[in-house]
């Protein structure tokens, strides 16, 4: 537990300059913008006159210097004021929270489906390396690692929406089901069957790859060798000796495909129309909405930090070879 | 080299990847030959069948273009974007892991968490809000797609650079009065290079996958047909005429599998391996 705690400090205290970096730069990337937000309120009302423009500015604060702003916004960010959205003309903060479930639920989904598929795959690949079932696994697994996910959305929509019917092609839940508790769970899940699948079975190839690569590595291992002398059955070398130790690096997979994923749900969830945190940037950015997008992306790195530090705490909790805290951060 | 040409070609992995791209590539090339003129204009009555029309064999999209046109260029625009997208993140990445390496301390710090905040903004987000300000023209998009690609290279290149600086060779260069510049262009560069090249495969890949998925959203150059673009006017369309989303998207499969093929055969040819197992 120290050391859960010990690296969750020094963790966060190196995030904070990093942040502080995206914060900044994000905020001078859609400053660079061309028109502001209320040039967009404007166009979205059709136009107006001078003084409600001047106005509008004032109220925005968007009347003042860029370091004025800068330094407004990063001092709201501390109280956790993220801004006013234009185009939802509602707090920046509220409409993430709302949105922000949504994603987590299909970001988890899918990889729980990607690592629990792709490890065991892995181990049935890396349990004979070299053997027709391991190549088949391992190019096969490439394919799908080529496949883009909003495509392979539209053809699982196809085949088990459209042809077959098992699945709804879109959305979240039934609307207006009326359904509560239990069976609003179930419609919800059925609604992911086809959205998880498509972000989950193109991570799948990682995993896969990752553990077939690490048992062939503990296969020329002194312990495994000393386990076939021993005269262990083939069965458990496999899953006590190799597979057991290819697992790890696995743990750090989750943290690093994080970030991809988190921009693979913006489409997934455009082609499934699932109001979620990733269609919230499609829709930020169509609507040119800067201090929706702004919040966006910082919300984003933080979730990312956060993932990898769980990570972390995780690693070390299952290596006990992972020290305290001498390791790098 | 001959020798990793040769265990490229004993792989069957690499040569997959290998007989892919050249086909892919011959596709780019002969677009223009095959399909001159625009592949945007309307050529016929729109949603023509597939193989029902001898001038268009492929039949057309919702508007009346070309679809096989449409193909061909858009192989172009996907190997031209994951091409371009890769040579800038690694030039840019090269150049802040030389820099960060040789210069250490303070400069050393500070672009490493540069790269730090860069890999932990999910690189389609920061695409997506790169295009979104200037605006979608293709050197846009290289460029927005290598904004996410280029972290990679730099971690690897300022590792490399850091091994490298404290061998004899750069010592004697220094000793002899080597200006930095021309240590870190002539001793450190090339030979750090090399590593870095095997993650070419992967950025590429990417960087075609980002394309097409940013074309799918609508946020592609509008004046370059790609097959993002041609999923997503063909996913309108969807219930009745399937093909038009599924075969761009076949190709898009086709271009990046053919990356990782070859990049893993290449991989292994250099490592020395005559075949993996």
């Amino acid at each position: 537990m120290h050391r859960a705690l010990t690296l969750t400090r020094r963790r966060i205290v190196s995030s904070i300059p990093v942040l502080l970096i995206v914060i900044v730069g994000t905020f001078l990337l859609l400053e660079a913008a061309p028109g502001d937000a209320v040039d967009a309120y404007l166009l979205s009302l059709g136009g107006g006159d001078a003084g409600l423009v001047a106005e509008l500015r004032q109220s925005y604060g968007l009347d003042q210097s860029l370091l004025k702003r800068l330094t407004l916004y990063v001092g709201a960010l501390l109280r956790f004021d993220l801004g006013w959205s234009v185009t939802f003309d509602r707090p920046v903060l509220d409409l993430i929270a709302e949105r922000l479930p949504n994603t987590l639920w299909l970001m988890g989904a899918a990889t729980a489906l990607a690592f629990s598929l792709g490890s065991f795959l892995g181990i049935v690949a890396g349990a004979r390396p070299g053997s027709l079932t391991d190549r088949a696994l391992s190019t096969g697994s490439l394919a799908l690692y080529a496949v883009p996910s909003f495509w392979l959305g539209l053809v699982l929509v196809l085949v088990f929406a459209v042809d077959l019917r098992w699945f709804p092609t879109a959305g979240i839940e039934t609307i207006a089901s009326g359904k509560t508790g239990l069976a609003r769970v179930a419609d919800i899940a059925w609604h992911l069957v086809l959205p998880v699948s498509a972000l989950g079975f193109i991570y799948l190839a990682l995993f896969l790859r990752m553990m077939r690569t690490g048992m062939t590595e503990a296969w020329r291992q002194d312990f495994v060798l000393f386990a076939r002398a021993k005269g262990l059955a083939r069965r458990r070398i496999v899953l006590r000796h190799v597979a057991r130790n290819a697992l790890l690096p696995l743990v750090t997979m989750l943290g690093l495909q994080a970030a991809a994923m988190l921009g693979g749900s913006v489409v997934v969830e455009s082609v499934f129309a699932i109001p979620g945190f990733g269609r919230l940037a499609h829709e930020a950015v169509s609507g040119r909405d800067a201090p929706l997008l702004t919040g966006i992306i910082i919300v984003s790195a933080m979730l990312v930090i956060v993932v990898n530090l769980l990570v972390d705490i995780a690693y070390a909790a299952l290596d006990p070879r992972v020290g305290s805290g001498e390791a790098a951060s | 080299m001959n020798r990793v040409a040769g265990r490229l070609l004993h792989s069957p992995e690499g040569v997959a990847g290998l007989c892919l791209l050249v086909l892919l590539a011959a596709m780019a090339l002969a677009a223009p030959l095959l399909f001159p003129g625009d592949p945007l204009v309307i050529v016929g009555r729109p949603l023509t069948a597939p193989f029902t029309d001898p001038t268009l064999p492929l039949g057309t999209d919702r508007l009346g273009r070309d679809v096989a046109a449409g193909l061909m260029h858009g192989a172009q625009t996907s190997l031209l974007v994951g091409l371009a997208t890769a040579l800038v993140a690694l030039a840019a990445g090269a150049l802040v892991g030389t820099v960060a390496g040789l210069a250490g301390g303070l400069v050393d710090e500070v672009l490493m968490r540069v790269v730090d905040a860069f890999q932990i903004v999910p690189g389609f987000l920061l695409a997506l809000a790169f295009v979104s300000v200037t605006g979608a023209s293709l050197p846009v998009i290289i460029f927005a797609i290598a904004l996410g690609a280029w972290t990679g290279p730099a971690r690897l290149v300022r590792a490399e650079v850091l091994s490298i600086r404290e061998r004899d060779y750069v010592a004697a260069a220094r000793v002899i009065g080597m200006h930095p510049a021309e240590i870190a262009l002539r001793e450190v560069l090339p030979n750090a290079l090399p590593p870095v090249l095997a993650l070419t495969a992967v950025i590429v890949a990417t960087a075609v996958l980002v394309e097409a998925a940013l074309s799918f959203l609508g946020l592609g150059d509008p004046n370059v047909v790609t097959w993002g673009s041609m999923i997503a006017e063909g996913r309108n369309v969807l219930r009745t005429a399937p093909h038009l989303s599924i075969v761009p998207g076949l190709g898009l499969v086709a271009t990046v599998l053919g990356v990782y093929l070859l990049g893993e055969g290449l991989a292994d040819a250099m490592a020395g391996r005559e075949a993996r197992g």
